[in-house]
């Protein structure tokens, strides 16, 4: 017996080094981008790669969000921080406000042609956006709508939400909406006071997808967003390499920025985040 | 006139209905539903943004037929076709391998799911960026290589044969950390029992593997074919940020000349008629795995 369990244990400590060695590859891009993001312009290039530099050199930072005496021109980082943030908030509260209302109504209550819609809604998941990106472009265009709107009003509603919180209520017992319909209460007070708090855990999950998107998002504002002001954080990275090629310490010190806090609202989120996205796997 | 009891709660009941979902319909009506229908009309003409909105004659099918004798067109979906063939089934692989040896036989768990989930939640444009720089020839990437004994490796993204592959490496590097996701949550609700069953029989845990697991997990398999698919045949960012379709059009891929068509050369017409080629190939290859899983996804 002692014997086969220390066979096993071997395998295990085995499989995780090699498993381990692989993860550690696969973060080896990020820790590169770490370590030259403090490094001078110069040892950036250097060869055979330092990978801790033997000095920490924080005005990279400083330069690409333009703070301090060294700082030599103002890249607007920060004004992209906030709007990608503003973005994504407005767009996160929007669409689970929507997504949770739609998709208690689609699961629980009963009204003519709700089959019929729901089903039109599948219809359009299979849409690939390319195909409405063209139309939007002209028509917001045509109407004059400009800026953050443009991102903002077609991300205030997501299908996919709709279709998650829906596949969430149906799992809901009957009953608790019924004991809601015996108090008296109207469908809107039972949807706030009784369906809302048993949903929390589903429209955190939701809403963590929903800020991943828009945080991401590049396509939508590429073809949008015409004025710097108005640029989100991918947005205001590609710029910022187009007006600083040569300072690669400066360009990954832009990316580290870009990434460090996704990073951290995804640390402190996982447990939410991998559950929406594998509830919309399984169920999907 | 009045409304018996019965009628009053049915049409009571109905409007409630609408008034919960009028929101979400207003949404999809305006940025979906309508777009979609304007896409369809405009793919039937000529228009050219230049000459002002709503400025164009209908063509009939001729953007259909024209974009088969355009080589940039044809290029770029046979690139889509070989970068969607290449990196779904890479990714699928890696992440079922990988997700039932970390289940089985690893400590610290969580912390290597997170590591390999990381690129995923990363946003693209940086990701692009820093890859941009792992593939230079200064950079971790080609220094690599060399170590491994490759003196003179190409340029990667200036190289017409390497540039769509380097890309696709990265993309299964992103992509594979969700994979992994989703196959160890549909692993958590393996039968315990089967195993212990196979495991009397005296299967090893190869046999386990390849007779239980691949089965077992068909559906989720399934799952992951269809979305990669759909995800891979939409690639752009990564190729407007590290190649913009180049050399030549040897990394173009259908999504970047949609975009290019439409918004540096505002052929607007001739662009959403490759989108709706776009989503016919899209909803072609969902239809066609949809009654191909009878084959092989055992439920």
């Amino acid at each position: 017996m002692l014997t086969n369990r220390a066979r096993k244990n071997f395998f295990r400590i085995l499989f995780t080094i090699i498993i381990g060695a692989f993860a550690l590859t696969m973060i080896t891009p990020f820790l590169w981008m770490l370590s030259a993001s403090m490094k001078r312009a110069l040892d950036v290039m250097a060869l055979p790669i330092d990978w801790i530099p033997d000095y920490f050199y924080p005005d990279n930072y400083m330069k690409v969000w333009n703070i301090g005496d060294r700082a030599v021109r103002d890249y607007h980082f920060g004004l992209a921080y906030f709007n990608s943030l503003k973005v994504a908030f407005v767009n996160l509260a929007g669409s689970v406000l929507t997504s949770t209302l739609a998709g208690y109504a689609f699961a629980k209550l009963k009204f003519k042609g709700r089959d019929l819609l729901f089903l039109l809604y599948l219809g359009t998941m299979m849409i690939p956006s390319q195909v409405t990106l063209i139309p939007k472009f002209a028509i917001f265009n045509a109407l004059g709508i400009k800026g953050h709107l443009t991102l903002i009003l077609p991300g205030l509603v997501t299908i996919t939400g709709t279709f998650l919180m829906r596949q969430y209520f149906m799992q809901i017992p009957d009953e608790l909406r019924e004991s809601g319909v015996v108090d008296g209460a109207s469908e809107f007070k039972i949807w706030a006071h009784i369906m809302v708090p048993v949903a929390k855990p589903s429209m955190a999950s939701l809403a963590m997808i929903v800020f991943l998107w828009n945080w991401n998002a590049y396509l939508e504002p590429l073809v949008f967003l015409s004025n710097w002001r108005q640029y989100t954080i991918p947005l205001a990275l590609t710029n910022f390499i187009e007006e600083s090629v040569t300072e690669y310490n400066l360009v990954m010190a832009a990316a580290s920025s870009a990434l460090i806090p996704a990073f951290i609202v995804f640390l402190l989120g996982q447990k939410f985040f991998i559950k929406g996205l594998v509830a919309g796997a399984v169920k999907g | 006139m009045r409304l018996s009891p019965h009628k009053a709660r049915l049409l009571k009941s109905n409007l409630t209905g609408y008034a919960f979902i009028l929101p979400n319909i207003i949404g999809v009506l305006l940025f979906t539903l309508l777009p979609m229908l304007y896409s369809l009309i405009i793919s039937f003409t000529d228009w050219d943004y230049t000459k002002g909105f709503g400025n164009y004659n209908f063509i009939g099918l001729q953007n259909f037929i024209d974009m088969w004798s355009d080589e940039w067109f044809t290029d770029s979906l046979v690139n889509t076709i070989f970068f969607s063939v290449v990196v779904v089934p890479a990714t699928i692989i890696l992440a079922l391998v990988i997700a039932v040896l970390i289940d089985r036989y690893c400590f610290a768990k969580l912390p290597i799911r997170l590591a390999m989930f990381m690129p995923y939640i990363s946003n693209v444009v940086a990701v692009a960026i820093v890859w941009v720089m792992m593939y230079s020839p200064w950079g971790p990437f080609t220094q690599l290589v060399q170590a491994l004994g490759w003196e003179n490796p190409p340029q990667w993204l200036g190289d017409p044969t390497w540039a769509l592959p380097a890309i696709m490496l990265m993309t299964v590097w992103s992509n594979v950390g969700y994979a992994i996701m989703i196959y160890t949550s549909a692993i958590q609700g393996l039968p315990k029992d089967a195993y212990e069953a196979a495991e009397i029989d005296g299967a090893n845990a190869f046999q386990q593997f390849r007779y239980l697991t691949i089965n077992f997990l068909s559906p989720t398999t399934f799952f992951l074919v269809i979305t990669t698919f759909i995800t891979s045949f939409q690639v752009f960012a990564p190729i407007q940020i590290m190649t913009r379709g180049g050399p030549g059009s040897s990394s173009n891929v259908l999504v970047y000349y949609i975009y290019t068509s439409a918004f540096s050369f505002y052929k607007m017409g001739y662009a959403s008629a490759m989108s709706w080629i776009l989503f016919i190939i899209l909803f072609a290859i969902t239809m066609v795995q949809w009654h191909g899983q009878k084959k092989w996804v055992s439920y």
